[in-house]
This record gives C-alpha cells, sequence and structure tokens, in this order.
C-alpha cells in the first residue's frame, strides 16, 4: 500500500463533500455533505498515524476528536434546522437570507 | 503497478475506494433525501474498512458505532421532523449555473490538494501495524486526557445547546393550550 | 461469555475468613444459585406466557416463590445444626486485574435473608392471589413482583459489588413498577417517579463506595473486602471514612433513612401486597443488610468506625422522628409506614452501636409483623374500600380473624412479652446501653449511644401509642364507613394466620440465657468485638422498655379508645404545638420541593426565559441599533460630504458601497464558495509560492 492512495482518496471525498456543500438546498443535506467532508480528513489522520509509525497514535485520537465533535455538531446543526423549520415552514438554505441588511 | 497490484490489500483497498467513489457521490447528487443518507452509511462503512486495512481498529469500532450508529439516526430524525421531501425531488439542489461555479471550486481544490500530495508524497509505502484498544485508551487517558476532557465539554454543551435550541419556547406552549 | 464454562470456578469461601468451625453446606449451598434465578424466570416466563395460563400467571409466581421459601427454610433449619459458610463463583469477565463474577453467599447472614423472602414472599404472592383478583394488570403485576422478589434475592445472594449493585436496581425498577401501578393517577406515578429519584440520588453514593473499596482492596468480591479489612490493608483504611460513609449513604436510601426518608410513605400509592413485602422483607431492609455484610468494616478500628456514630445517629433520628409522625397520620398505611420507618431506625442504630445481632435479629422479627400489619391493613381496606380510618371502626365485629391477627402484630410491634418484637426490641435496647459505656471513646460514640438509648425508649413508647390509636381507631367503636364490611376470603386470611403464629414464635428462637439460635447461626460470622450479645436479661432496659410499651398502650387506650368520653383528650392532643409540625411531615417535603425540585424547574426555566428575553434580545437590538447609528453616521458623512462639494468623491464612495452591497446576498453558500475560493488561493500560494 503507498500513503497516496488514501490521501487522494480522502482528496477526492473532500472536494465532493465540498461541491455538496455548494450546490444542495436542503439544509440536512448541506449538514450530510460537512459529515462527507469530515470523513475524509479522517480518511488523511489515520492513514499518516500508520504512515508516520506515531508512537502516541495521535492521528487515530485525532480522528476518535474529529468523530466526537461531528456528532456535537450534527445534534447542534440539526437542532438549528429543526429551529428554521419551525420558524419558516422550510429547511431550504437560500431562504435564509435575513443575515442582509 | 505490478507490485502493487500483488499486493491482496490493495484489492481490497481498490474496491472499496471505487465504493466509496461512487457512494459519496450519490451522497452530493441523489433527488432522494433518504437514498443520500444511506449513501453516507455506505461511505462511512467504507472507510470502516480503510482504518482496518491501517491498522486502526479502536477508531474501526467508533465509527461504526458513533457514526453509523448514532448520528445516521441522528439525521433520519432530522428528515423527519423537518419534512424534508422524502421521494424524489428537483428542488433539492440550486440551478446548474451555480452548479458548474461549485464544481469549478471543488474541482480546483481537488486539482490542488491531490498535485500537492503526488509532488510531496510520491509512492511512498505504508504499512499497517494494528494499534489495540489498549494502546489509545493509554494515550487518550495519558498524554491526551485534557484535550478528551476540552471534548467532553464540548459534547456537554452540544447537548445543552441542542436542548435549548429544540424544546419550544414556553410562550408557544401556552399559546397551544 | 468465551471464558464462562472453561473457567466455571466453585471455590469456597476465603480462607482465614473462618472464625467459627463452619461447614461449607454441601450439594444444598452448590446450588443455592437458584435461588435468585429462579424468580427472575418467573418474572420473565410470565410476561410471556402469563396470560395463557389458567391462573394468569400466579402460578408461576408463587411456585417459583415457594421453591425459595422451601429451599430458605431448609437451609435456615440446617444452618441452625451445621453452621453453613459458602461463596460460589463464576467468572463472566475480567475488567483488568478485576474478575467480575457471578456469585452467591450462603452464610448465617444470606441465610436468614433467603428465609425471610421465601416465607413472607410466599405468603404475600398467595394473599395477592384475590386482594388483585379482577385487577386489569394483574398478569403484569405478578411479573413484576417476581422481579423485585427475584432482584431482592440477586441482592442478598450477591458475593461481589457489582452484583449487588445489580440487584440493587432491579429491586429499584421493580418498586418504580409496582409503586406506579395503578398509575393512570397521577399522584400514583408521581410517587414511583419519586421514590425510583430518591433512590437514585442515594445510589450515586453506593456507586461511589463501592468503586473506592474495590479498586483500593483490587477485587469487587466481599470477603476479599473484609480480608483486607481483617489484615489492616493500608490502602483500604485511607479511603475507609469515606468509601464507608458513601457506601452508607446508598443504604440510607434504600432504608429509607432521614433524610431520604420521603419516598417510604410515598410508596403506599401501590398496591397493599407490595407494601407488605417492600416494607418487610425486600427493598427496605436491603440497607441494613449491606450494613451488615460490610460489617467488619464499619467495626475495626482504623477502617470507617467513625461512619457508625453517623450510623447510629442517623438511625436514632429516623427511628424518632418519623415515629412521631405516625402518630397524627389518618391514613392507616401511612400509620404502618411511619411506623417501618421508625422501626428501621432501630436497626440501624443498632448496626451503628456495633449490635451486629440485635439489629439483625429486629430485621427478621420485624418482617414477620409487618408484613402481617400490612396485609391486615389491605384486608381491611378491602373490606371497606377506604384507606382513611376515620372510615372505619367497629371492625373487629365484622372481621374477626383480620382483627386477631391484627392484634396480635400490633403487640409484636409494640414489644409486648412473649411476642416476637420483644424479644429483638430488647435485645437492641440492651446493646445501646452496653453501647453507651463500651462504645469506642475516641469517636465519642459512648455518650452519643446513651441519647440514643433514651431516644429508642421514647420511641417503644411511641410506638406502642401509635398502634394502639390504630387498632382502636380501626377495630373498635362503631363502624362510620359505607357498606356492610365483611371477612376478606380465606386466600387472605390465612397467610395472615401463619403469619401471625411466626410473629409470636420468631422471637423465641433467641431469648437470652434460654436460646441462642439467631447469635450462633447468624451473629457469629464474624469474630465481632463489640456485638454484645446478652446471655441474661439486662433488667434496667427490660424493665424501661417495658414500661415503655405499657405506658404507651394505657395513654393510647385512653386517648382513642372510642367508648370513653376522651374528647378533651384528643383535643389536648390536637391542640399540642406538635401537631401541625408532624402533619406536615416536619415541612421536609416542602423543603425538598422549595429547595430543590421547584428551583430547578421554575427559575431555571424562566431563568433561560430571561436571558432569551433580554440578554439575547438586548444583544441583537443592540446589534441593530449600532447597525442603524452607523448608517446615520455614514449618512451623515454622506450629507457632509455633499454639503462640502466633494460630489466626485462622495459619488464614488457611494458606487462602491453599492457594488459591495452586491456580495451581501445574506445566502450562506454564496459565503461559503467565497471561503472556499479564499482557501483555495492561500494554500495555493503556500505550495507554489511559499519555500
Amino acid at each position: 500500500m503507498i500513503l497516496n492512495q488514501f490521501l487522494i482518496l480522502g482528496a477526492f471525498l473532500f472536494s465532493l463533500g465540498m461541491y455538496g456543500v455548494l450546490v444542495r438546498r436542503n439544509a440536512v443535506l448541506v449538514l450530510l455533505s460537512v459529515e462527507l467532508m469530515l470523513a475524509a480528513v479522517n480518511i488523511n489522520l489515520v492513514a499518516f498515524d500508520a504512515y508516520l509509525r506515531d508512537a502516541i497514535a495521535g492521528g487515530q485520537i485525532f480522528a476518535l476528536f474529529v468523530i466526537t465533535v461531528a456528532a456535537a455538531e450534527v445534534g447542534i446543526g440539526l437542532a438549528i434546522v429543526l429551529l428554521i423549520f419551525r420558524n419558516r415552514q422550510s429547511a431550504n438554505v437560500d431562504e435564509m437570507d435575513l443575515m442582509k441588511l | 503497478m505490478g507490485d502493487w497490484l500483488s499486493e491482496v490489500a490493495n484489492w481490497w483497498f481498490a474496491a472499496v475506494a471505487l465504493a466509496m467513489g461512487y457512494a459519496a457521490y450519490r451522497v452530493v447528487t441523489s433527488a432522494n433525501v433518504v437514498h443520500a443518507v444511506l449513501a453516507l452509511v455506505a461511505t462511512l462503512g467504507g472507510s470502516a474498512v480503510l482504518f482496518l486495512l491501517l491498522g486502526a481498529e479502536f477508531v474501526v469500532w467508533t465509527v461504526v458505532l458513533v457514526y453509523i450508529g448514532a448520528v445516521i439516526v441522528l439525521f433520519l430524525f432530522g428528515i423527519m421532523i423537518t419534512r424534508a421531501p422524502l421521494g424524489y425531488e428537483a428542488e433539492l439542489d440550486h440551478p446548474p449555473k451555480t452548479k458548474a461555479l461549485a464544481a469549478i471550486v471543488a474541482g480546483a481544490m481537488f486539482l490542488l490538494i491531490g498535485w500537492t500530495l503526488v509532488d510531496a508524497f510520491g509512492t511512498e509505502e505504508v504499512t499497517a501495524s494494528v494499534t489495540t484498544v489498549g494502546d489509545i485508551g493509554l494515550q487518550l487517558f495519558g498524554r491526551f486526557v485534557l484535550p478528551f476532557e476540552v471534548v467532553s465539554l464540548v459534547l456537554l454543551a452540544a447537548l445543552i445547546g441542542g436542548i435549548v435550541l429544540a424544546r419550544q419556547d414556553p410562550v408557544d406552549i401556552e399559546d397551544q393550550r | 461469555m468465551t471464558n464462562f464454562f472453561s473457567t466455571l470456578s466453585i471455590l469456597a469461601a476465603a480462607e482465614g475468613d473462618k472464625v467459627v468451625e463452619f461447614s461449607d453446606g454441601g450439594t444444598l449451598a452448590e446450588f443455592a444459585w437458584l435461588i435468585p434465578v429462579v424468580p427472575l424466570l418467573a418474572a420473565f416466563a410470565i410476561v410471556f406466557w402469563g396470560k395463557k395460563l389458567p391462573q394468569k400467571g400466579w402460578e408461576l409466581a408463587v411456585g417459583a416463590m415457594g421453591f425459595v421459601g422451601l429451599y430458605g427454610t431448609v437451609l435456615f433449619l440446617s444452618n441452625f445444626s451445621q453452621g453453613i459458610t459458602y461463596e460460589g463463583s463464576v467468572n463472566i469477565a475480567q475488567l483488568g486485574d478485576m474478575a467480575v463474577e457471578w456469585g452467591w453467599m450462603v452464610d448465617g447472614l444470606s441465610i436468614m435473608m433467603y428465609f425471610v423472602v421465601g416465607v413472607v414472599g410466599t405468603l404475600v404472592f398467595v394473599y395477592a392471589r384475590s386482594y388483585m383478583d379482577g385487577d386489569i394488570r394483574f398478569t403484569w403485576f405478578f411479573a413484576s413482583f417476581s422481579l423485585f422478589a427475584g432482584g431482592m434475592l440477586v441482592l442478598v445472594s450477591a458475593a461481589n459489588f457489582i452484583q449487588l449493585i445489580v440487584g440493587w436496581e432491579l429491586v429499584g425498577v421493580a418498586s418504580y413498577l409496582l409503586i406506579g401501578h395503578y398509575w393512570e393517577s397521577h399522584e400514583n406515578s408521581s410517587a414511583a417517579i419519586k421514590a425510583f429519584l430518591v433512590n437514585k440520588v442515594a445510589d450515586v453514593g453506593l456507586f461511589i463506595g463501592a468503586i473506592m473499596m474495590s479498586v483500593s482492596v483490587g477485587s469487587f468480591r466481599f470477603t476479599d473486602i473484609l480480608h483486607a479489612v481483617e489484615e489492616h490493608d493500608g490502602t483500604l483504611s485511607q479511603v475507609a471514612f469515606w468509601a464507608g460513609l458513601a457506601v452508607f449513604i446508598g443504604a440510607m436510601g434504600k432504608s429509607a433513612q432521614f433524610p431520604f426518608h420521603v419516598w417510604l410513605p410515598d410508596a403506599m400509592a401501590g398496591p397493599t401486597p407490595v407494601s407488605a413485602l417492600m416494607h418487610a422483607a425486600t427493598m427496605v431492609t436491603a440497607g441494613v443488610y449491606l450494613v451488615g455484610r460490610l460489617f467488619p468494616f464499619y467495626l475495626t478500628e482504623g477502617f470507617a468506625e467513625e461512619v457508625r456514630v453517623v450510623i447510629i445517629i442517623v438511625g436514632a433520628l429516623t427511628l424518632f422522628l418519623t415515629g412521631l409522625i405516625a402518630l397524627v397520620q389518618n391514613d392507616i398505611k401511612k400509620v404502618l409506614a411511619y411506623s417501618t420507618l421508625s422501626q428501621l431506625g432501630y436497626m440501624m442504630a443498632a448496626m451503628g452501636a456495633g449490635a451486629y445481632t440485635a439489629g439483625l435479629f429486629h430485621l427478621f422479627t420485624h418482617a414477620f409483623f409487618k408484613a402481617l400489619l400490612f396485609l391486615g391493613a389491605g384486608s381491611v381496606i378491602h373490606a371497606v374500600h377506604s384507606n382513611n380510618m376515620s372510615d372505619m371502626g367497629g371492625l373487629r365485629k365484622y372481621m374477626p380473624w383480620t382483627y386477631r391477627t391484627f392484634v396480635v402484630a400490633s403487640m409484636a410491634l409494640a414489644g409486648l412479652p412473649i411476642f416476637a418484637g420483644f424479644f429483638s426490641k430488647d435485645e437492641i435496647l440492651a446493646s445501646l446501653n452496653y453501647a453507651s459505656s463500651n462504645f469506642s471513646a475516641s469517636v465519642g460514640g459512648g455518650s452519643v449511644a446513651t441519647v440514643v438509648l433514651v431516644m429508642a425508649i421514647a420511641g417503644a413508647f411511641i410506638t406502642a401509642f401509635y398502634m394502639t390509636r390504630t387498632v382502636a381507631l380501626t377495630f373498635f367503636g362503631e363502624y362510620k364507613g359505607h357498606g356492610e364490611p365483611h371477612e376478606s376470603p380465606k386466600l387472605m386470611y390465612v397467610p395472615l394466620i401463619i403469619l401471625g403464629a411466626f410473629s409470636v414464635a420468631a422471637g423465641w428462637i433467641n431469648i437470652p440465657g434460654i436460646t441462642s439460635w439467631f447469635t450462633d447461626a447468624v451473629g457469629a460470622r464474624f469474630q465481632i468485638v463489640a456485638d454484645h450479645h446478652a446471655t441474661s436479661f439486662d433488667v434496667p432496659m427490660l424493665v424501661l422498655g417495658l414500661a415503655a410499651a405499657l405506658g404507651g398502650i394505657a395513654l393510647g387506650w385512653r386517648i382513642w379508645m372510642p367508648d370513653r368520653e376522651t374528647q378533651s383528650a384528643r383535643d389536648t392532643f390536637r391542640i399540642n404545638g406538635l401537631y401541625p409540625l408532624l402533619e406536615n411531615k416536619y415541612f421536609i417535603d416542602d423543603f425538598y420541593m422549595g429547595a430543590i425540585v421547584r428551583p430547578l424547574r421554575g427559575p431555571v426555566a424562566r431563568s433561560v426565559d430571561w436571558f432569551n428575553g433580554h440578554v439575547l434580545d438586548l444583544v441583537v437590538n443592540g446589534a441593530g441599533f449600532m447597525a442603524a447609528a452607523t448608517g446615520k453616521l455614514v449618512y451623515g458623512f454622506d450629507q457632509r460630504g455633499l454639503d462640502g462639494a466633494i460630489n466626485a468623491s462622495a459619488g464614488g464612495a457611494g458606487k462602491m458601497g453599492g457594488l459591495l452591497r452586491l456580495t451581501q446576498t445574506g445566502r450562506i453558500q454564496q459565503y461559503v464558495v467565497g471561503m472556499f475560493i479564499g482557501a483555495i488561493v492561500i494554500v495555493a500560494g503556500f505550495v507554489f509560492f511559499g519555500q
């Protein structure tokens, strides 16, 4: 196994996630794409951990932290989506434009 | 390339990577919300197999349990509660002009990262070495104990934040009575 | 589970634990693991197949309990002839260096509990058959009832902390189900929740204490922990005080000791058989049992010896304060509930004074007469369809068997000679008296024990007084309720008679100077220095205790017996300044509501609301105001700019603003695109130019 096969797969998934974040209108799907990006990052972290033969397993532990933070992010994100949905009967991100003055 | 193909693990990798790539593509393009979520499950499952190839056992189980188990269920809840269209829905995506811009940006990112990686690592070998749960535990509660605690605080904050955000306003509940 | 069969190891009790010559009990003890397993299996079987059986699952429940009762009786009797000490265990899993095991203790303490739970349980189950007849959740009731008894037996048979906690929680869950059996009424379901939550708060103490003890010893097993005590293990003695206190807090919760006692009276919301079993054999005795199980830990110098002062004080407060509350209750079941609290206080006080035998002996006798009192009350309630003693009266004529057995139990509780309660209460008084001069002086226990002794004698007076009141209001005078009450069916009053026989005779197995079976079989498990088992009666205590009991009965008779001109005496009793305090249960419930529940529910909600309404709004409004002010400032600047006739530059600024405004669409994804492009540019800059 060469290192780059993992890294490039990670890069590919990351870019796909990025595409998804940009094109999706439904907020739930945007969050889904963010998860995809985070999964790609995890592949990178674990691949580097194996490549560097890290004695303190830093890559794996950071992958675990990413998973944890992602779980928190999904929880908060979905709560926000739920709140918006309750107020506006829609979960489309392009209708959330109140930040415009 | 011949060497590469002679390794069994690489065949596994190729199969999984192809499946993951396709599944990830479905995540961002599917016109059906539930299909997109299930495609994400497949992608994450594939990443679990990759972790197994790299010998990161604990991460494998965490991905399976936390991601595929919990986060996906959360997503399905989110879909049901927000009544996101369950069937095929053309309105899920932005118009083609936006899509083209997004594809350009994402493609540029991929090319940039890809070029950098090939330039930096070329064909460096990586070999799997199994990291046991015990090793992870020792590190997590030794060197990484402080970040570990901080992450637990993040989770607590997220828990409280989730409740505060998602609960109905007391005034609304009064009104409904 | 892989090592379940391979490491199936049956171990005799740890060597060095043997103080007196004991037999290992042979096959009888080896198969004692069946005792907790059978009721648990019965509970599951009832859930799945109960409704299809002719008796709707009752036969399974009573069969399982009958088995336990029989097994317990055989063990109990053979324990008299040859003391049994046996510990079996099966390895389930390995946690680091510590083994998680399923074990079963067969020694004096647990054999006594098997006997009590089995015999009382069987009688209560038989009784419940006709008490619960026609209940819509009849099958479910017996399933959870079996779970309740099974959980208690798991707890009692536990040979290690893990298993004890499993049983502890099973009992908690089953009690929640049973107290809330009539959950349609809001009051009942909140009583169930209250019981569960109060117990849970105390359970935290048990967990902390169990972890402290087990980790410092390196084993979850009680025998290993007690062995460490025997060897004066340094690691354990360092944490001993806090660990002992924490475990005792757990015991306080289950045994409803002051100030955790609030759940028990409310637990009356459950069906009466549940109360009978809960107050007699299962659940509330668990705390006393736990203290007994770890007794050397609390007794040995250098360990949790100081905690015993806490135990004796808590016990004394409980026995005295709750006894007083029982004086003013109108609900017959509540009187009995407070009386249970008071008796549990006696047991704990005895344990704290170092009188292991006396505390457990009172647990033993109390189980029979308290079960009898509750079943008798249930029989009355069944006939009168009311819990209030103001709706009863004169039932002596209508329900002869209930009346006779209830009076027997009352006399046993009040501590009249011959009856069971007399011997056990006398032994507690005697050991408190002994402790007042022999309690280790280093912790100041002696003077405490003297005060406790006075409270205990006063408690004996109060007990006799309120039991006389209950009997007088229920069975004497004129019937004040509706309809024609009649004696309960045979299936209900036969258990009463059997329990009545036990209430009389249970005390005879430990008469100072005459019999000492109980002491030999149950008490002698540890070589206990401070355990003072009187070989002869402590005459002053005997006289004082008896005088208190008789005085209480005489006063109660004078005030409460109808047919007498006692209205003025009752009024005096009512006007007494204590009355409102007692009626409101010392305002402890109100205190909990006011100090804990409401602040957590109301003000927290309100403060969040306030935070929403004020702080967040302030921030948002403030931001809006700032934006508006900035706009005005810019506008004013523009105006002045125009006024200043610098038209060209102002026009340019306006156009720039207009252009920039186009980018502020408010759409997140457009911002994200910008962010990604920015990221790409920066990374590319680093990669290509950043050498």
